[in-house]
């Protein structure tokens, strides 16, 4: 026999609740977060500085280019500083950089994110959906993958450039290449991040349920790989803008394309360094770290939604530190 | 043990795929690579019999008429020699030996910088990540700007601001060509003045990546329970800082190293370009402008050498200073 | 309900100081959103060499508690008001919490230690048990020679029953149970007046839990060093503890010798905790105190 009367015993929360609360105003229950809100980011100083960088280039890069003029416009007055008729100059052969340079942000955006997808896709499929059947298709895929991280991409990348004719390197040929060196390591976060969830146990309660493959990383898996994915996704951008820049700078790039890259490569054969024309390459540099700069600092704060670590021990100190401050004022009071 | 064999036998492994992908790469392309280099080399009044068209067709892939399988395996056999073919562009030296000559100069200016950028960027990541919420955490935004920079660019940068409006130092070459190459302290001296502003461009633009990295895994490691046991016990903040928390924070940073130094000699190929170094990177470069094929395949071959054997030092490195791996093995 | 404080001294053992550790007053606050007052005017003193156990169920501030009394808490917790006073045995008394920087510093371990819960993470997983014995030493008593610490370190782990050989193992070599036995000798390293021990054997099988309870009597024995130990389990104290505090979402309910609890508690929770735990002996389906539930059935 037990000595539990449920007609005559209260439940114990109320009990030790009522006891407890007795001669004490009554708490503020804490506010409910839904589910998705409390999956973005909480905005900071940072997010809001890299938010204003990255939308600010996208916008310029988008809508400038219809009136900024002709970027390809060759006139007589040739490696003029900036001035009232060009905001940033002019090239050796007189157009003029500020119109070249929105053209410029234009394609190197674009292949940034058309890059940034493949490669984030690739590194998808290699690194969830191997890690997710395990077995011998993890090991494959995994091995795979470290044999493609440990391959020096740019010399891949140079050696395939080099061996295709100058005609035949389009836009599409340059970002296949480019997706197919930077997928790698994207790939290994993403086997990691899925190897743990995958053990977890509302996982294994779909499998047993009888749920296929496919939904199971669809419905259970990959929500909680977002965060992941979105930080490797714009870190892929990042390489793929520096990395095309890169190969348009050593004239390798994607033939009639014009992006950051392809104007640093005339400036440095216009002789814009030693003619001191500063005007003319410092510009596009500054446009693709600053724009990295903006991605990194929204990385930031991703990074604090998969590691909610980093987030806590900031406003944590900031709060103690209020309070300390109320205190000591009302004692000085 | 177990570790350190799974190692070496993963690299052998990404070793054997880095032939096959040279060895593959000129005869998916479309164009007949050999026919070009022929015609370039007739160009530099260089003879060709049909030996030397069978040598080239070895590396690059022709009309021959064995099987793949065959083809490759006398490739196998002759890179393993040490005969990787006649280099066009530098004609008539064997591209073994323009990679001999240009290899050093690569390796000590990129080795020299990354460890360089590596432990300063480290030790200052452990500072700033120390104490997170505080006037040191301001260096982040300007340190991911810095990451972000592009290789070439801050080369150029340093090229307009130290060598042509300042001239302190060199804008082009590694050494002063007046001298004689040897091991004569006048010539380690202008090889020093020549490399500062190479060194100082990787250095720069890499160092933020290094930073990053070690204080987010020190934010991390602040909050684990050995941290507040190693408080507890009355331990200095500066041991608790440098024994507890950074000695397990670097970890990732090492094991993340393939990665970054696939960044890094990205960088050092361009940064070669702009300063016009005597390395491995700009002879690639002059390759590819020269469709010089056989060059431009030996020194991708030991690119990916010199790259899978530092990641060979360092993934050994990582099964010393953590000892779990060991167990896992 | 008040605090039943029924505090009774060890007048026999002259020479000693009635207590080593006073607690008053002490509240802590998280400075979160909506801010929670995770310990409410908590009062204790504790005497030396006394066993005072802290029960309660999960979030009641236990923890809070132990980590205040050792200025362990970190933002956004915060100590809104109290004092605690450490009465070292040569005479003089400690204000812990206006202690600075480097007198906190010496101040911990050496007077203090703590033994955690979960010893999983609580040793560094890339260096020996002989190295994170060593620095304890090292910061503490400057003086030591090599050889000196070597055989200190080796004694604390024998007097734990651990093989000394165990010294140039890593963490991650040694089991569960063989880990918190090093967390207590380490604890035990610099022979403190008091240690602090929060669920030192909740993750540890109920074996392994009673060696460790075992050795924890008899080292306090041996070495007569006062200890608060924490645990949400009941009865487990009432076996070991000399005292026993009840806490209740922040408040100490009830503080009374291990004995009255059992026979005769007078707070209503701490009724409510003696009755949840099932007892092995009795009828089947009874609880600990089947006698209190009779008595109160028949009211």
């Amino acid at each position: 026999m037990t000595n539990i009367d449920t007609l005559t015993e209260p439940a114990v929360d109320q009990t030790t609740v009522a006891i407890a609360t007795a001669g004490r105003p009554s708490e503020k229950s804490p506010r409910e977060r839904s589910r998705w809100r409390s999956m973005l980011p909480s905005m900071t100083p940072w997010l809001a500085v890299g938010l204003v960088l990255v939308v600010g280039i996208i916008l310029f890069g988008l809508i400038t280019p219809f009136f900024a003029g002709d970027p390809n416009a060759i006139r007589d007055s040739g490696l003029m500083p900036p001035s009232a008729a060009n905001i940033l100059g002019t090239t050796q052969t007189g157009q003029d950089v500020f119109a070249q340079l929105a053209t410029a942000t234009r394609g190197s955006l674009t292949i940034g994110f058309l890059v940034g997808i493949l490669a984030t896709a690739l590194s998808a499929l290699f690194g969830i959906l191997g890690s997710y059947l395990g077995g011998f298709a993890d090991e494959a895929f995994s091995l795979f993958s470290n044999v493609f991280l440990v391959i020096p991409g740019l010399p891949l990348v140079i050696v395939i450039s080099g061996f295709v004719p100058q005609q035949s390197r389009g836009l599409w040929t340059i970002a296949v290449v480019l997706a197919i060196t930077s997928w790698a390591a994207s790939a290994r976060v993403l086997r990691a991040q899925t190897l743990s969830l995958r053990s977890r146990d509302y996982v294994a309660a779909s499998k047993v349920a009888g749920e296929k493959a496919w939904r199971v990383i669809t419905v259970e898996i990959l929500p909680n790989l977002l965060p992941v994915l979105a930080s490797q996704f714009v870190f892929a951008v990042i390489a793929a803008i520096l990395g095309e820049a890169g190969l348009s700078f050593l004239g390798l790039g994607a033939s009639n394309s014009s992006t950051l890259g392809t104007m640093l490569f005339y400036a440095q054969n216009g002789f814009a360094l030693s003619l001191g024309a500063w005007w003319w390459f410092v510009p596009p540099g500054l446009m693709i770290a600053l724009f990295g700069m903006g991605l990194s600092l929204i990385n930031f704060s991703i990074d604090e939604i998969i590691n909610p670590k980093l987030k806590n021990v900031r406003l944590h100190r900031k709060r103690a530190k209020a309070a300390r401050k109320l205190d000591r004022g009302k004692a000085a009071a | 043990m177990r570790y350190f064999a799974r190692k070496i036998g993963f690299y052998v492994i990404a070793l054997w795929a880095a032939l096959t992908i040279n060895f593959l790469i000129p005869r998916l392309l479309p164009g007949n690579p050999v026919d070009i280099l022929l015609a370039k080399l007739q160009q530099r009044g260089g003879i060709v019999t049909p030996a030397t068209r069978k040598a080239y067709e070895l590396l690059l892939g022709g009309d021959t008429s064995d099987p793949l399988i065959v083809q490759y395996w006398n490739y196998l056999v002759h890179v393993a020699q040490g005969d990787l073919g006649v280099s066009v562009s530098y004609f008539p030296a064997k591209v073994s030996d323009v990679i001999a000559s240009s290899l050093p100069w690569t390796i000590t200016l990129v080795g020299i910088a990354t460890v360089i950028a590596a432990v300063i960027g480290v030790a200052l990541g452990a500072f700033v990540g120390w104490k997170p919420g505080t006037w040191l955490d301001s260096f982040v935004p300007a340190t991911t700007l810095l990451a972000a920079v592009p290789y070439f660019w801050l080369a150029l940068i340093l090229v307009y601001l130290f060598a042509t409006t300042w001239h302190l130092f060199p804008s082009q070459g590694g050494y002063d060509v007046t001298l004689d190459p040897g091991w004569s302290p006048e010539f380690i001296g202008s090889a020093i003045r020549y490399g500062t502003l190479p060194a100082l461009t990787i250095v720069i633009a890499s160092i933020g990546g290094w930073l990053l990295g070690m204080r987010n895994m020190m934010v991390s490691t602040l909050s684990e329970d050995y941290i507040l046991t190693a408080r507890a016990k009355g331990l200095t903040e500066g041991r608790i800082m440098r024994n507890y928390a950074a000695r397990n924070a670097v970890l990732p940073s090492v094991a993340g190293f393939a990665i970054s130094l696939g960044f890094v000699v990205a960088g050092s190929i361009v940064t070669e370009q702009v300063f016009s170094y005597p390395g491995i990177g700009s002879k690639l470069l002059s390759a590819v402008t020269n469709n010089d094929y056989a060059l431009m395949q030996g020194i991708f071959l030991f690119i990916t050498l010199a790259v899978l054997g530092a990641n060979l030092i360092v993934d050994l490195l990582y099964g010393l200073i953590d000892p779990r791996t060991r167990a896992r093995g | 309900m008040t605090i039943a404080d029924t505090q009774s001294l060890d007048a026999s053992t002259s020479g000693r100081r009635p207590a080593v550790l006073t607690v008053e007053d002490l509240s802590v606050v998280y400075e979160v959103e909506d801010p929670v007052t995770a310990v409410r005017n908590a009062t204790f003193t504790l005497a030396p060499g006394e066993i005072l156990g802290l029960a309660g169920e999960s979030g009641c501030g236990k923890t809070t508690l132990a980590y205040a009394i050792n200025r362990l808490h970190r933002p956004p917790a915060r100590i809104s008001s109290g004092s605690v006073t450490f009465h070292d045995r040569d005479g003089s008394d400690v204000d812990v919490l206006s202690l600075g920087d480097e007198a906190m510093r010496r101040f911990r371990w050496d007077k203090l230690s703590m033994v955690f819960q979960g010893a999983m993470n609580a040793l560094n997983p890339v260096t020996t048990i002989r190295a994170q014995l060593d620095d304890t030493l090292r910061a503490h008593r400057p003086h030591m020679k090599r050889k000196e610490r070597l055989e200190r370190s080796a004694d604390v782990l024998r007097r734990v029953g651990v093989d000394p050989n165990r010294l140039s193992s890593y963490p991650h070599e040694l089991s569960g149970g063989m880990r918190q036995r090093v967390m207590i000798a380490m604890a035990m390293l610099l022979e403190p007046q008091l240690m602090i021990m929060d669920e030192p054997t909740t993750a540890l099988d109920v074996v392994v839990q009673r060696d460790i309870l075992r050795e924890i009597v008899r080292l306090r024995d041996e070495l007569s060093f006062a200890v608060i130990f924490i645990t949400h389990d009941l009865p487990l104290l009432l076996e070991i503890s000399d005292r026993i505090a009840v806490m209740l979402q922040g408040e100490i309910v009830e503080l009374a010798p291990a004995a009255q609890i059992y026979a005769e508690a007078r707070h209503p929770y701490t009724q409510k905790l003696l009755g949840s735990f099932p007892s092995l002996s009795g009828e089947r389906g009874a609880f600990i105190r089947t006698g209190i539930d009779e008595q109160r059935r028949a009211q």
